[in-house]
Order: structure tokens, then C-alpha cells, then sequence
């Protein structure tokens, strides 16, 4: 049992927070055919300035201000950058916001350094919740799941509730149609821009110190959300929850499982032998592959079900 | 009502795909509460003049609606102006329901004007009954009728309707006559994109016929009924 009630507590931890970053890519992909790779740029932002305001005015003011500005810089990216590229397509769009996502990497390591920044679980947080097989499960993972919880609650209210949620989800699918009835459309295209946004800068605020703010985070976060946005489908943000989910759980499993394909084929591969490359790649620890698990997955979904999971249109 | 004022002018209007030069300086001229038909085969041109008129394909030319050009502008202050829209593949918002397309043809929340909630569930009982569904489920038929309506809810002075009878069983295409007559009643002016002549000789005041991007016959019903020689060459009988 504790082998697989403390990865799922985690594996669902981490995938809420895939869900954070994945939910706004999903959507300004859905709607306005851009994969943003700049995204992951903006969840790096979002802990650096809360790190650097957490100690200015405090963590809790921290996870207010710091999403906003990096809603700010959303704003900005939409308005002042990708309308001016959008009449050059996609392709345009697609090496702009590459463009961009260098920029604020390097941007960020000129500012704070190459070093990771003590970026720390605020004092009233910093203590065990309870204790599982052993293990304690920290009470900050909780709130995360509380913040992203929240948010996923909020996302849906706002989408099936309020008139601009209706207009939104209509702009996913038919834009003209949207503005032919009376509605500015690029206006709900920068709203949902700096909303998308606005979530990586949450969820680099309530993951930067979950994780470690460094350098190299938003690199290696980054590819991460594509596999998760592409999995799940375009177009659904119930799929984006289901893969974003299964994602961190897969990757949380993966690292703490210890054996291989082949001991659960044991008479196989005593028969295959170890000395061939069948042998070989059978007898691969599972913790050694889990790190390309999720790419894998995505090649696959592209391959035989290229709308995703749940998505409404092919990737 | 050649006397009543003019709404819609449309002059010299230019659009092109690509490198195939799609209008080539179209004219046109709707007048106030007046059902205008344009009528002409597969790719001339009629739906891409809609498109220009609303300003979703790029085009040259002027366009002017109630005495400002409106050529250029956004397309949401072009609806925003009084054009509504009714584009020929029913884009019907599938995931929201039959109330929530409604509530988006509304400019802004719980604003009527000469046409609400009620009035679309009069003439279309069908659309009332099935108005917490997801607008993807209903037939074709309806799904024509509620573009139609959601646009209506905008209150628009003149409407554009692009092939409405397209692929609609003949019980269908009587209705669709139906609201249109209903429209044109309230003093809202129609410019109807047909490529049959089965309602547009009907109903229509004036007709056009595009061929080639340009409009090659102005007339009305009976002018076009009397000459069979516009008939064969530019229109499917």
C-alpha cells in the first residue's frame, strides 16, 4: 500500500500543478492556433518575482501580486507582439513566442544569476499535515491542492457561468462568427492571453518553492505542458485535467518503481537472454525510462489519435 | 419601395484569394426594409460579398451602410453598426446550448430590441423546447433557424443571410420563407444569398445575379422570370 498511496498523493500534486501551466496553454492554443513556448517563460517569472517580493512583502502578498504581473506581461506579449505577427500565420506566431521564451529564460539568469534562488515554503506552511506509511505528507502540498482546486473551480464558473465565459468558449471554435455578432474578439483574445498567463505566474508561484527555483526550471517544465496540452486534446479543458493528471502520475511512478519489464516477462526474457538488445531494453529499470515516458505518450497520441484524448479537432 | 431610402451601397468592390481575383468591382444597393436577392452559381463570388461587406475577407472598394463607409472597419463594429450576419455554414456554437447561442446574438445581456426570447419560441416552438440543449444536437433545419435568430436578437437593421434553404427538406425551406416574411415585416431589410430561385423569386423585391465577380443582371421578380436567356446562362434551373 505505501507504495502506491504516497506516489498518488504526489503524482496528483504534481499534476495539479501541470494543470496551472497546461489549462492557459490549452486555451490560447484552442483559440488562437498559438503554441505559446514562451509559456513556461512566464511560470519561471511568476517564482522569481515571488521570490524576490516574498521577502520585499511577503509570501501572501507575494501570491497575489506576482500572477498579476505576469497577466501583465501577457497583456503586453498579445497586444504588442503576436497581433503584429499574426498576419504572418502561425509559423511566425510559433518562432515569435520561441523567440521570446529565450529572451525571458536569459532574461531571468542575467537578473538572478545561475544559481537557484533560496526561494522557501512560507514559515506558517512549513510543517507536516499528517504522516503516511512513514512518510510525512507536508502541509504546503495541501495548499497547493487547495490554490489549483480553487482555480480549476474558478476556470469552470467563469467558462459556463458568465457571458464573456460564453463568448470565450465560442471564440475557441468559431472567432468570425463571434465577431460577426458584435463581440471584439482580439479583446477576448488578450483577456484569455493574459489569463493563461496569469495561472503559469500562480503556478510558478506555488511551485517555485514546491520544486526549486532555478535557472534551468522553465526548460525543463516547459515540454512537459506541450505533452500534457496535446495528450489531453485541443479544445477541452476537462481532457487537459484527466492528462495533465495522468502525466504527473505517470512521472511520479515511473522514478519509484524499481524494476523492469522483464522481471514481470521473467520466463521470457530467460529465454530472449540478456545479452541481446531485445534482452537489454527488456531489463531497463522502469525509474531510468520514466523520464521519456511522457514523450513517448505524446508521439504515440499524435500517431493513432491525434485529437487527444478528449480533444474536438485534430493536433 | 424604390422610395425608401437607401441602407446599403456597395460600389466597385474588389477581393481577392491568393492571386484569383475573386470580385471584380461589384455594385449593389439595399433599401430600407427591402428583401434583396443575390443569386448566381457556386463560386462566383456571393458569399465572398457578404464576407467583404462584414469585413471578414480583406477588400477594396467602398461600402456604405446608412451614409458612413463602413469599409475597413472591425468586424464586430460593423455588426455593432446594424449588419447582422448569417454566414452559409450555420455556425452554430455546438458545445452551448440553444439559450446560451441566443444570449450571444445580444449585444449586450438582457437589451431586447425588436426581437427576444419569446418571440424566437413563438415561431420556432422546436427551439424552445430544446432550449437547454447543446445547439450541436438539433437538425439541420433548426440549426438554420437559430443562426438566424441569434442573429435577429442583435437587432440589426439590414441582415445578411447566406443560403439558407441550402440542403433543407422542402418543409424546411417553408419556414425559412416563413421568418423571412416575419423579418421583413418588423422593417428589418435582407439581402438573401440564394443559388435556386425557389423562395427568391417569391419574396425578394429586387434581385441581382452574380457571375464572375460581377453582377451581371438587376432586376426584379418578373423582369428576371420573363428572361429566360439570364436564366440559362448564369443561374441553375
Amino acid at each position: 500500500m505505501e507504495i502506491v498511496l504516497n506516489p498518488l498523493l504526489n503524482g496528483f500534486v504534481y499534476g495539479m500543478l501541470l494543470f496551472m501551466l497546461a489549462s492557459g496553454l490549452t486555451l490560447i492554443f484552442s483559440m488562437m492556433g498559438v503554441l505559446n513556448f514562451a509559456h513556461a517563460g512566464i511560470y519561471m517569472i511568476g517564482a522569481y518575482v515571488a521570490f524576490d517580493m516574498s521577502r520585499l512583502i511577503g509570501f501572501w502578498a507575494a501570491l497575489i501580486v506576482a500572477p498579476l504581473v505576469c497577466a501583465a506581461i501577457g497583456a503586453g506579449i498579445e497586444v504588442w507582439g503576436l497581433r503584429r505577427t499574426h498576419h504572418n500565420g502561425h509559423i511566425a506566431e510559433l518562432l515569435f513566442t520561441f523567440g521570446l521564451f529565450f529572451i525571458i529564460e536569459r532574461g531571468v539568469q542575467m537578473v538572478w544569476g545561475m544559481l537557484p534562488v533560496p526561494y522557501r515554503v512560507p514559515a506558517l506552511l512549513d510543517f507536516p499535515l499528517f504522516r503516511l506509511y512513514g512518510v510525512d505528507f507536508p502541509a504546503y502540498r495541501a495548499f497547493m491542492l487547495l490554490i489549483a482546486g480553487g482555480m480549476l473551480l474558478a476556470i469552470r464558473l467563469l467558462l459556463t457561468r458568465t457571458r464573456v465565459g460564453l463568448i470565450i468558449q465560442a471564440s475557441l471554435t468559431h472567432p468570425q462568427m463571434v465577431s460577426s455578432l458584435g463581440h471584439n474578439v482580439p479583446r477576448v483574445f488578450t483577456l484569455v492571453f493574459a489569463g493563461g498567463c496569469y495561472l503559469a505566474g500562480l503556478a510558478g508561484v506555488i511551485g517555485g518553492n514546491y520544486q526549486v527555483t532555478e535557472p534551468a526550471m522553465a526548460a525543463s517544465l516547459g515540454p512537459i505542458v506541450f505533452v500534457v496540452v496535446v495528450f489531453g486534446g485541443l479544445g477541452s479543458l476537462s481532457g487537459c485535467f484527466v492528462s495533465s493528471i495522468v502525466i504527473g502520475m505517470v512521472q511520479t511512478f515511473a522514478v519509484s518503481i524499481d524494476g523492469s519489464l522483464a522481471d514481470l516477462l521473467g520466463p521470457i526474457v530467460a529465454w530472449i537472454g540478456t545479452d541481446n538488445l531485445a534482452g537489454e531494453i527488456l531489463s531497463i529499470p522502469v525509474s531510468r525510462v520514466g523520464p521519456l515516458l511522457p514523450y513517448a505518450m505524446m508521439v504515440g497520441i499524435l500517431m493513432f489519435r491525434p485529437r487527444g484524448l478528449m480533444g474536438t479537432r485534430d493536433t | 419601395m424604390a422610395d425608401h431610402a437607401n441602407i446599403l451601397a456597395v460600389r466597385d468592390l474588389h477581393a481577392y484569394y491568393g492571386k484569383s481575383h475573386i470580385l471584380q468591382g461589384v455594385a449593389l444597393d439595399v433599401n430600407e426594409g427591402e428583401i434583396v436577392s443575390l443569386l448566381g452559381r457556386n463560386g462566383v463570388g456571393r458569399s465572398t460579398t457578404c464576407k467583404a461587406i462584414m469585413g471578414l475577407v480583406e477588400a477594396h472598394g467602398d461600402v456604405t451602410f446608412r451614409g458612413r463607409s463602413v469599409t475597413g472597419m472591425r468586424t464586430d463594429l460593423i455588426s455593432r453598426a446594424g449588419i447582422g450576419y448569417v454566414p452559409e455554414d450555420r455556425q452554430v456554437f455546438p458545445t452551448l446550448t440553444v439559450r446560451q447561442n441566443l444570449e450571444l446574438g445580444l449585444r449586450r445581456s438582457g437589451i431586447f430590441g425588436r426581437w427576444n426570447f419569446d418571440d424566437v419560441f413563438r415561431l420556432f416552438p422546436n427551439l424552445q423546447q430544446r432550449q437547454n440543449n447543446p445547439a450541436g444536437v438539433l437538425s439541420g433545419g433548426e440549426q438554420q433557424m437559430l443562426t438566424i435568430c441569434r442573429t435577429l436578437m442583435g437587432d440589426p437593421d439590414l441582415i445578411l443571410i447566406d443560403e439558407p434553404t441550402e440542403g433543407l427538406a422542402p418543409r424546411m425551406v417553408e419556414q425559412v420563407g416563413v421568418l423571412l416574411a416575419e423579418i421583413a415585416k418588423r422593417g428589418i431589410a435582407i439581402l438573401l444569398v440564394e443559388q435556386k430561385l425557389t423562395i427568391a423569386l417569391k419574396i425578394s423585391h429586387r434581385l441581382y445575379v452574380m457571375g464572375h465577380g460581377r453582377i451581371v443582371f438587376e432586376g426584379t421578380p418578373a423582369d428576371l422570370d420573363a428572361d429566360t436567356s439570364v436564366q440559362r446562362e448564369w443561374l441553375e434551373v
